[in-house]
């Protein structure tokens, strides 16, 4: 037999098999290394938008100006250098903040040349001349060997401004914001109120299916719980969008009915079968002899169910609960299509912003391998380590549930 | 006295929550029934959509879908069910096995979205295959593989182990038993978990945002490299982006209603499949 046509045939295949095996580990490992790889490019880009630069008169102390202050001052927001911390000296001077399209305010059409050859050599006067001048420019036209022009310092955007900044402004210039605290915020938010919806809900269902509910009755609603959770979650955004917007608009008396709240009610519907479906299997495991001595003792079923079952069966409900959370967090189709994706800070009347919708309605427009690009594979990294997280946590919850069960 | 009366309460609610969910299920089918079945014709089934997507039909919508099914199975099914094979007939109680169980569980965990963003850097990007039906098969192939393995593990796990013994002490060999005696055991359990993967892939539009799907395309894929329309992302389209929404609503019921057809006689064939071999199994 050993070492027969057929032995080498066995020994083949089960190598197949083994790598078959690993075929889920191994794409982990690249789910891992490509959202990594990619979502960390953004810490290795430029503050301010790649082929261009911030310059300023030789006159200013700044040797660097952070995202938010850049934007702000071009948002007119910061009017003063001596406003922005970071220069200790105290430059008293209002800030010009200047694009190159402001030139042409500044200079007539002809003193440029023909083909526009003196541009930069004006560029580099305007801004020798105006002490205050904050000027976004682009590499090709930038007057970088004149005197009194100095070029601030590139750096890369920071983690800090990633994980602590507020606001999500992707598509900013000159310095896009990428804050990711309200995202994160708002996806807790729709997350958690479903959950607090859907728990009560799914589990006084998990009592009735394993303790009350003859088996008539079960062969009609375990179908229907399978249905629920089959039904794609296009088809629960469109009917949110179409049903249920306008009834929490009117019910709430609201100006937008796409709101946190209807993203979590639809989120909670979609979280009940997994918490009804774990549930219940953990109150079903509870032992005979258990619930026969707690009747036996003269409690009532209900007393039985409340005093014997559910702390028995607590750890399965802990994770039901905690996979509903997980299902809540990654869902992307029904919050980008309910909560109106506002990145605002959040409020459960209001329009909200999650982290999977955000991805999935910015992708799209953000060119490949851009500090946009990354910026949402971070988001994508966030969301699998979360996820993760849940899973495993679920896991060991369960797994105590089991051991009990020995 | 006073515990009846509680109890009987408490019941009472749990009843009512419980009719609660069926009630619903019935408005959301009710509701795209309602609304959908004036739109389904068969000019909406198999013709292009025209005119701003106000008029015409889904025809390649739902060629789309046909082809991610069929794309995604042929990436999922052999090496789910030879992943589960190993598992549970080579290594089945081993530390190997433990590790694989839990990484098919975390990958099953993974929210769409990110399968998505791996599916644009690995196949769209990095294999440069662009927005094609093979990187939205692979995307959806991966993304359905946990549920192949768990769903065909299940099946294996019901075979009994004293057949598998019968089998080795008759002299076959392991490869023997795999194929004559636990693969036509589980059979049918393991088709009905792979019907449920198809009813998953169908649905999802999340991972094919950026790996396949088209937003208006009216003709019908030629290689496996083009772009397609697929269902549930033209739904999306429909209520969401477009020239005017409010005239779009009926083609966006039609489609719900086409989309929900479709999952839930996936879903309903299964688990006709395994009522019926449940009771023949029982008959043994």
């Amino acid at each position: 037999m050993k070492f027969s046509l057929k032995w080498w045939i066995e020994k083949v295949i089960e190598k197949i098999f083994a790598f078959s095996g690993m075929v889920t580990t191994i794409t982990i490992l690249l789910i891992v290394a490509f959202l990594f790889n990619e979502g960390f490019g953004l810490f290795r880009s430029p503050v301010v938008e790649r082929g261009s630069a911030l310059l300023v008169n030789t006159a200013n102390p700044a040797e660097y100006v952070n995202s938010t202050d850049i934007k702000k001052i071009f948002n007119y927001a910061i009017k003063n250098w001596s406003e922005i911390e970071d220069i200790k000296s105290g430059f008293n001077e209002d800030i010009i903040p200047f694009r190159i399209d402001d030139i042409f305010s500044v200079y007539k059409e002809e003193e440029f040349g023909e083909n526009y050859e003196k541009l930069t050599e004006k560029l580099g006067e305007h801004i020798a001349n105006t002490p205050g001048i904050l000027a976004f420019l682009p590499e090709q036209y930038m007057p970088t060997d004149f005197e009194g022009v100095r070029t601030l310092e590139k750096r890369t955007i920071h983690p800090k401004y990633f994980f602590l900044g507020m606001e999500w402004l992707p598509t900013s210039r000159p310095a896009p914001q990428f804050g990711v605290v309200t995202l994160i915020l708002g996806t807790l938010l729709v997350s958690l109120v479903a959950i607090l919806i859907a728990t009560p809900l799914g589990l006084g269902v998990a009592i009735y299916l394993s303790e009350l509910a003859q088996s008539r009755v079960r062969d009609i609603l375990k179908p229907a719980i399978e249905l629920l959770a089959g039904i794609p979650s296009v088809v629960y955004g469109f009917f949110g969008l179409v049903v249920l917007v306008p009834i929490v608009q009117k019910t709430f008396n609201l100006n937008v009915g796409e709101t946190a709240l209807t993203g979590s009610i639809i989120l909670a519907i979609m979280a009940l079968p997994t918490i009804i479906t774990v549930s219940e299997d953990a109150m079903r495991s509870t032992p005979r002899s258990m619930r026969e001595a707690s009747l036996a003792l003269g409690a009532t079923h209900w007393q039985t169910i409340y005093k014997v079952i559910i702390p028995y069966a607590a750890s399965g409900i802990s994770a039901a609960i905690v996979l509903g959370i997980g299902r809540a967090i990654g869902e992307t189709m029904v919050v980008l299509m309910v909560t109106g994706n506002a990145a605002r800070m959040p409020n459960l009347f209001g329009p909200v912003r999650t982290i999977p919708a955000t991805i999935a309605a910015e992708l799209g427009e953000a060119p490949g391998g851009g500090a946009h690009y990354q910026a949402l594979f971070v988001l994508g990294c966030a969301l699998f380590l979360i996820t993760l997280a849940i899973s495993i946590t679920a896991e060991l919850i369960s797994k105590r549930q089991h051991n009990k069960g020995l | 006295m006073n515990k009846k009366i509680t109890q009987k309460i408490a019941f009472g609610i749990f009843r009512i929550l419980g009719w609660t969910v069926v009630g619903i299920l019935l408005w959301i089918l009710g509701f795209i029934v309602y609304n959908g079945i004036g739109v389904i014709s068969l000019e909406f089934i198999f013709a292009a959509p025209r005119n701003g997507m106000l008029e015409g039909g889904i025809f390649p919508a739902i060629v789309g879908t046909l082809c991610l099914i069929v794309g995604s199975t042929i990436v999922a099914f052999p090496l789910g069910i030879m992943s589960a094979i190993y598992t549970n007939e080579y290594v089945r109680d081993g530390k190997i096995s433990r590790v694989m169980r839990m990484m098919t569980n975390n990958l099953g965990s993974i929210p769409s979205i990110v399968f998505g963003l791996f599916g644009m850097a690995l196949f769209v990007r990095t294999m440069g295959w662009g927005s094609s039906i093979i990187a939205g098969s692979f995307t959806l192939g991966l993304l359905v593989l946990p549920l192949v393995i768990r769903t065909t593990e299940e099946a294996l796990r019901m075979v009994p182990d004293s057949l598998r013994a019968g089998s080795y002490a008759l002299g076959a060999t392991k490869l023997q038993t795999i194929r004559h005696v636990v693969l036509p055991m589980a059979f049918p359990n393991i088709v009905t978990g792979l019907i449920l993967s198809v009813g998953r892939v169908s649905g999802e539009t999340a991972p094919i945002l950026f790996t396949v799907a088209a937003y208006f395309l009216p003709r019908l894929p030629s290689s496996i490299f083009d772009q397609v329309m697929a269902l549930p992302y033209h739904l999306y389209v429909l209520s969401t982006s477009g020239t005017s929404l409010e005239a779009q609503r009926p083609m966006a019921y039609g489609t719900a209603l086409v989309l929900i057809t479709l999952v839930l006689i996936i879903n309903f064939t299964a688990s006709l499949i395994r009522r019926h071999f449940s009771k023949k199994h029982g008959a043994v």
